[in-house]
């Protein structure tokens, strides 16, 4: 399996990479991981004239706190998110959503940019950053701009990236408080992608009262998006098994749910239920 | 670093401990590079597409497809593969027990599956059987059924641990 030719270019700072997408836009491609945009080019549903790879810019791989933020570079691998102490302890839905894709050898490459970029509708990235109030750093020939997480994704494949916007950066509130994080999967046995993924991000008063709860859900449909029946009927009221069970009921409202070979759109209805409720349980179980 | 795709592209690279230099088609993936213009076919070409593992090499030591790599990729960078896995005419433990106990039947997936429990032993020198099933979750094996591919690495480990190891009774005599 061979990709078209293609010309490769391989800036080192980012203001290269900038000036290179502008002039290119409509030719050129981001290389990141290279683990969704090679395997779509050998099958040629990507044929780019020509390849910027970001893998060798300085600096577009970190994980830092900055102003009550977590702040990660896009060109951060699966695996460095996964292998974060300090994340395991700030924001552990991060590193148990990144243990969940692929393999150890998909994870030492792939990176959390290029997985947001691509936006698969089965990825495991969305439902997180979605349910981690995230904002997406992306920055291009006429300047920075930051978007809510919410709004980034627009449809299968398709984000709110402009063609010459690079996205730099991925923002995520830190909780304060008692908070519990849980991300449940079903993977699809052969790719391992989301058949359904459901990311949780709860954070509790007293007496187990949910103060605000954060869901986003993918796999299920043509893009991950927010849950917020679910989120509606757990705020304000005290978490217990029933309480999960009749938020659960509403992961798929309004939603036009996939239906495929492996999961009709019934089964993936059932799937979504499910794992929402274990993941409201799970981190309820994490934040006592 | 810019290539046309006309031109060839030139890089250098540590490959199994040595400086490499090579010329090579800017298309090229790391695999290719590997097998056809370094002549070092251990590392094999399956899927394609990153789902089955046995192309996997070393790159910085950690486990990567080269199937989805760029050969322009490893410029500067650390590459083993499984030819680099011996000492001179020492076979790496990891060898032996895949030989002894019949962990490579037709051999396809074994280079893949070697690198990844090389480094999984480097970072976990006595990995659970839960471990070494999740490090070695990205490689197919169509023979053995994985059960041989788990004993041998535990063997490895035992070995490299300088623990005094035996063979399982039926990879020395078969079963009865
Ligand atoms: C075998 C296999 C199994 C997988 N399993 C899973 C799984 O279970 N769950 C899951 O979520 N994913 C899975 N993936 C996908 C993997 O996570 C990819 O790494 C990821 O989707 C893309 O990241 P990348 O860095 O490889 O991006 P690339 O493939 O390099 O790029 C993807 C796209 O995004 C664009 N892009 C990349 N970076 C940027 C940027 N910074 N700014 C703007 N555009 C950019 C590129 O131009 C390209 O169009 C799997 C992949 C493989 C091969
Ligand atoms: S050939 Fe690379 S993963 Fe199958
Ligand atoms: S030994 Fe034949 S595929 Fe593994």
């Amino acid at each position: 399996m061979i990709p078209t030719q293609f010309d490769y270019i391989a800036p080192a700072t980012l203001d290269e990479a900038i000036q290179l997408l502008a002039d290119n836009a409509y030719d050129a491609k981001l290389l990141a991981g290279g683990h969704s945009l090679i395997p779509a080019m050998k099958l040629r549903l990507a044929q780019p004239a020509m390849l910027i790879d970001i893998g060798r810019i300085k600096d577009l791989a970190y994980i830092r706190e900055e102003g009550g933020q977590i702040l990660i570079g896009a060109m951060t691998t699966h695996y460095q998110l996964e292998s974060s102490e300090r994340l395991k302890e700030i924001c552990p839905l991060l590193p148990e959503t990144a243990g969940h894709i692929g393999d150890a050898q998909v994870r030492n490459k792939g990176t959390i940019g290029g997985s947001l970029a691509h936006s698969d509708p089965a990825a495991d990235w969305p439902a997180t950053v979605i349910a981690l109030n995230g904002e997406i750093v992306a920055t291009g020939k006429n300047g920075e701009r930051t978007i809510k997480a919410d709004d980034f994704f627009v449809d299968m494949l398709t984000t709110a990236l402009e063609p010459v916007e690079i996205l730099r950066e991925i923002r995520v509130p830190l909780v304060q408080g008692r908070a519990g994080q849980a991300y449940t999967k079903v993977p699809h046995p052969a790719s391992g992608f989301a058949v359904v993924g459901v990311a949780v991000n709860l954070s509790l008063g007293a007496d187990d009262v949910c103060q605000s709860a954060s869901v986003g859900i993918t796999g299920a449909a043509v893009k991950a998006y927010r849950a917020r029946g679910v989120e509606n009927a757990l705020n304000g009221n005290r978490i217990d098994e029933a309480l999960a069970q009749t938020a659960s009921a509403h992961a798929a409202d309004g939603v036009d749910l996939n239906g495929d070979l492996y999961a009709s759109a019934d089964y993936r209805r059932h799937l979504v239920e499910v794992y929402t409720r274990r993941a409201i349980l799970k981190a309820f179980a994490q934040a006592k | 670093m810019s290539r046309k795709p006309k031109q060839k592209a030139h890089i250098e690279f540590t490959l199994n401990g040595e400086t490499a230099e090579v010329a090579f088609a800017p298309h090229k993936t790391l695999l290719e590079v590997l097998r056809e213009d370094l002549n070092l076919t251990g590392t094999k070409h399956g899927c394609e597409l990153g789902e089955c593992g046995t192309c996997t090499v070393l790159v910085d030591r950690k486990p990567i497809l080269s199937c989805l790599m760029l050969g322009l990729d490893v410029e500067g960078r650390e590459v083993t593969t499984v030819e680099g896995m011996n000492e001179g005419a020492q076979l790496h433990p990891l060898q032996e027990t895949f030989a002894d106990t019949g962990a490579a039947q037709c051999g396809y997936c074994t280079p893949g599956f070697l690198l990844v429990a090389k480094e999984l032993l480097t970072k976990n020198p006595n990995p659970t059987r839960e471990e070494i099933k999740e490090a070695l979750s990205g490689n197919l094996c169509r023979c053995t059924g994985y059960i041989k591919i788990y004993e041998a690495v535990e063997l490895a480990a035992a070995k490299m641990r300088g623990e005094s190891v035996e063979l399982p009774k039926e990879s020395v005599y078969g079963y009865e």
